[in-house]
C-alpha cells in the first residue's frame, strides 16, 4: 500500500459566479521512502494540489469538491479538524517556497521551531529545546545554541530554509511536501538544501513530494515525475523514463524550451506557443490542444484517454504513441 | 574574437553606496562596494553574459555602465569615448545609444500609459520622427518586430501577459535604435515556456540589428545559451571571463567551478555522473567583504596567502581570463591592463 494515494482530487474555486478548476482530477501514489516530483508552470494548480493534501485551501472560495486522499489507507478528507490538525506536522510536514514570510518575525527561533513538538510528541519544552537544537546542528545551522534564541531576521535566506526543514523534521513526519523549496535561493545554496533534504530523506526513509517548476531540479532528485498542466496531470512516469521518453507533447515542450547547460550557444530552444489557458474557462477537449503542434481534429473535442506506456509510465494524449515520430519526420523535411 | 575597436568599454569600474546617514543616532556612516574594478569589453553585437548570485553587483554594474547609476571611479568608453564626463545634450544623445531592459515586466511600465506611447516615448524624446504619421508607422514597426499586434497599441499594461510585457519593454528599448543593451535579468520573471519565446526575440532581434547585448542573469543556463563570452560575479568583482563553452568545459576559478556544478542539468542519465562540488557558507555581506579574495572564506583551495592577496583578472589560457592564484595557468602568462 502506498503511503499517499490520491485518487480523482478536485478542488475548485467559486467566485463572482465562476468556477476556477485549480485541480480537476488527479491521481497518484507516493510510496513511503521514495522523492516524487510534481512539475508544473505558474498558475496549473500545482501548489492547491498539495496544499489540498494539507487541506490549507481557503473556504470559501476554495473546496475540494471531489476525490479521496489517502494517507496510509486512512482518507485524510473524512477527518474532523482536531483529526487533521494532529496529521499536520506529525504525519506529513510542509517546507514553503518563501523562507522569508513563511517563519513568524516577532517569535524567536526556539519557539517556533519547540511549539508543534510540545503539542505533537508530548514532550516537555526543555526536551523540546534540546531536541530542537540537535535538529538545528543536523541542517547545518553553526552555534545552534545561540542562534536557537535569535529571530527569523537575523537569519539569511538559505538559514530560515534551514530552520524551516528542521521544523518540518521536528515532528518526525513520514512524508514532506515540499512547495518551490529553493525557488527564491540563490544557485549555491540551492544545492546545499536539496543536498539537505534528500539525505535526510535517505536517512530517516521520509517520502518527499517536490512540488517544482525547475526539470534540473527533478532529473538531479526526483524518483519518479507527475508531470501537472492546467489543473490535470498529463503525463507520468519514472524520472528516466520521462526524460529519455517523453510521451505527453507538453513535456516535449518543455524539454525543448529550455536552455541546459551542457548546450552551447546558439542550440536552438523551441517554445512552446501562446500560453497557458486560463483555469476559468478551460478549452474543449484537451487542455493543451491550442498550444499543440500534434493536435488532431479528435484533441478539441474528447479529453484523451490515458496511454499506459508500461512501468508506471503513461501519458493523457490520443497521440502519445504517435506524435514523436510526426516530429521526426517534420523535422528532416 | 576580431580586434576591431570594441563598442563598449569598461576600465576599473567601482561603485560604492554609502549606508547610514551619519546623524547623531545613527550608527557610523559605512560604506558598500557594490562593484569594484572591474573591466571588460563589448564587440558590436556581440553578447557578455554577467553571471552571479544576489548581491554581487551584478545589476549595480550593468546600471552604472549606463549612468543609472553614477559611477565612483573608473571609465566607461563607447566607441572609444569616456561617457563619465559627459553632460546634458551629449549625455542625452549618447543614452540613445544604451538602453535597458529590466527584470520586472510589471513594475517596469507606467500602468497609467497606453503601451504604444511607451514604445514611442524615446521616439519623442530624442526627435526621431517628423510627422505624426512617421511616428505612428514607427511604433507600428516596433510592435511587429517584437511579435506584437499593432491593434494592440491603445492598451494599458495591464492587459499583458508578462512575456507581452517583456515584448513591450523590448520594443520601447529598441525605438532609438541603439548600438547596446543591458538586458538585466530579462528572462528570470517568466515561465518556462514563455522564457523560450523571449529569448529566441533577443537573439532574432541582435542578428537583425547587429545588437550587443550585457545580459545579466542569475541562471547560468540562460546565460550560457545566449551569450559569446561570459563574466561571472562574485561580491562587487569579476572572477572568470572567458567564451561560452571554454569557461563551461574548463571553468579555471573554485567560485565558477562550484556554480557549474550547482546547476542541474535536466537529464537524470548525466546528472548521475557529474562531479559535485557543493559549496559551505554563504555570500558574506558587501557592508564587510572578507579581505584578500573575496571568495577565500568559502573557496576549498583556499590556502595561507589568499587571505592576503586580492588577486587580479589574468590570462590562464587563450582568451580566457580568471582571479585565483591557485588557478591553473595562472601567472604563467603577463597581467592584462
Amino acid at each position: 500500500m502506498p503511503l499517499l494515494q490520491i485518487n480523482n482530487l478536485k478542488t475548485h474555486f467559486f467566485s463572482d459566479g465562476t468556477v476556477t478548476k485549480a485541480v480537476d482530477g488527479v491521481s497518484y501514489d507516493v510510496e513511503a521512502g521514495e522523492t516524487v516530483a510534481l512539475v508544473g508552470e505558474s498558475g496549473c494548480g500545482k501548489s492547491v494540489s498539495s496544499l489540498s493534501i494539507m487541506q490549507l485551501i481557503p473556504q470559501p472560495p476554495g473546496k475540494i469538491v471531489d476525490g479521496e486522499i489517502l494517507f496510509d489507507g486512512q482518507n485524510l478528507l473524512s477527518l474532523n479538524r482536531e483529526e487533521m490538525r494532529r496529521m499536520r506536522g506529525r504525519e506529513i510536514a510542509m517546507i514553503f517556497q518563501e523562507p522569508m514570510t513563511s517563519l513568524n518575525p516577532v517569535i524567536s527561533i526556539e519557539t517556533q521551531l519547540t511549539e508543534a513538538m510540545t503539542l505533537q510528541l508530548g514532550i516537555t519544552s526543555n526536551q523540546a529545546r534540546k531536541k530542537g537544537i540537535d535538529l538545528l546542528e543536523r541542517v547545518g545551522i553553526p552555534e545552534p545554541e545561540v542562534r536557537v534564541r535569535q529571530y527569523p531576521h537575523e537569519f539569511s535566506g538559505g538559514m530560515r530554509q534551514r530552520v524551516m526543514v528542521a521544523m518540518a523534521l521536528s515532528c518526525e513526519p513520514k512524508l514532506i511536501i515540499a512547495d518551490e523549496p529553493t525557488t527564491a535561493l540563490d544557485v549555491t545554496i540551492q544545492a546545499q538544501i536539496l543536498d539537505l533534504l534528500k539525505d535526510l530523506a535517505a536517512e530517516r526513509e521520509l517520502a518527499l513530494l517536490i512540488i517544482t517548476h525547475n526539470l534540473g531540479v527533478v532529473a538531479r532528485y526526483a524518483d519518479r515525475i507527475n508531470i501537472m498542466y492546467a489543473g490535470r496531470f498529463i503525463e507520468s512516469g519514472t524520472c528516466k523514463d520521462i526524460f529519455a521518453d517523453p510521451r505527453h507533447p507538453y513535456t516535449l515542450g518543455l524539454l525543448e524550451s529550455i536552455p541546459r547547460l551542457d548546450q552551447p550557444k546558439g542550440s536552438k530552444l523551441i517554445p512552446i506557443p501562446g500560453q497557458p489557458p486560463d483555469l476559468a474557462g478551460l478549452p474543449s477537449g484537451c487542455n493543451f490542444q491550442p498550444r499543440c503542434r500534434f493536435a488532431q481534429e479528435r484533441c478539441a473535442v474528447e479529453y484523451p484517454d490515458v496511454t499506459d506506456i508500461g512501468n508506471g509510465h503513461w501519458s493523457a494524449c490520443w497521440e502519445a504513441n504517435t506524435f514523436k515520430i510526426t516530429a521526426e519526420s517534420g523535422s528532416t523535411n | 574574437m576580431t580586434s576591431t575597436t570594441p563598442l563598449l568599454e569598461v576600465r576599473n569600474l567601482s561603485k560604492e553606496f554609502p549606508v547610514g546617514s551619519g546623524g547623531i543616532l545613527s550608527r557610523k556612516k559605512q560604506i558598500i562596494k557594490a562593484v569594484q574594478d572591474v573591466s571588460f569589453s563589448i564587440q558590436p553585437g556581440e553578447t557578455l553574459g554577467l553571471v552571479g548570485e544576489s548581491g554581487s553587483g551584478k545589476t549595480t554594474l550593468g546600471r552604472s555602465i549606463i549612468r543609472l547609476h553614477e559611477p565612483t571611479s573608473g571609465e566607461v568608453l563607447l566607441d572609444g569615448k569616456n561617457i563619465l564626463n559627459l553632460r546634458h545634450s551629449a549625455l542625452q544623445a549618447t543614452r540613445r545609444r544604451m538602453q535597458i531592459i529590466f527584470q520586472d515586466p510589471y513594475s517596469s511600465l507606467d500602468p497609467r500609459m497606453n503601451v504604444g506611447n511607451i514604445v514611442g516615448e524615446g521616439l519623442l524624446i530624442h526627435n526621431l520622427t517628423n510627422s505624426k504619421n512617421e511616428y505612428r508607422g514607427r511604433v507600428e514597426d516596433l510592435f511587429e518586430l517584437v511579435g506584437l499586434s499593432p491593434l494592440m497599441m491603445g492598451r494599458f499594461p495591464h492587459e499583458f501577459s508578462g512575456g507581452q510585457r517583456q515584448r513591450i519593454g523590448i520594443a520601447r528599448a529598441l525605438a532609438v535604435e541603439p548600438d547596446f543593451i543591458v538586458c538585466d535579468e530579462p528572462v528570470s520573471a517568466l515561465d518556462v515556456s514563455i522564457q523560450a519565446q523571449i529569448l529566441n526575440l533577443f537573439e532574432e532581434l541582435q542578428e537583425r540589428l547587429n545588437l550587443a547585448y550585457l545580459f545579466v542573469a542569475h541562471d547560468l543556463s540562460v546565460v550560457r545559451h545566449i551569450s559569446d563570452r561570459i563574466a561571472v560575479m562574485y561580491l562587487g568583482r569579476i572572477v572568470e571571463i572567458a567564451e561560452g563553452d571554454e569557461l563551461y568545459r574548463n571553468p579555471s576559478h573554485p567560485y565558477t567551478q562550484a556554480l557549474i556544478s550547482g546547476i542541474p542539468i535536466p537529464d537524470p542519465v548525466i546528472e548521475e555522473t557529474r562531479d559535485r562540488i557543493v559549496l559551505t557558507g554563504e555570500i558574506p555581506s558587501p557592508l564587510n567583504p572578507p579581505t584578500g579574495c573575496v571568495f577565500n572564506p568559502r573557496c576549498p583551495l583556499s590556502d595561507e596567502r589568499c587571505p592576503k592577496i586580492v588577486p587580479e583578472l589574468r590570462t590562464v589560457s587563450h582568451d580566457h581570463l580568471s582571479a585565483c592564484i591557485n588557478a591553473d595557468g595562472y601567472g604563467a602568462v603577463g597581467a592584462i591592463t
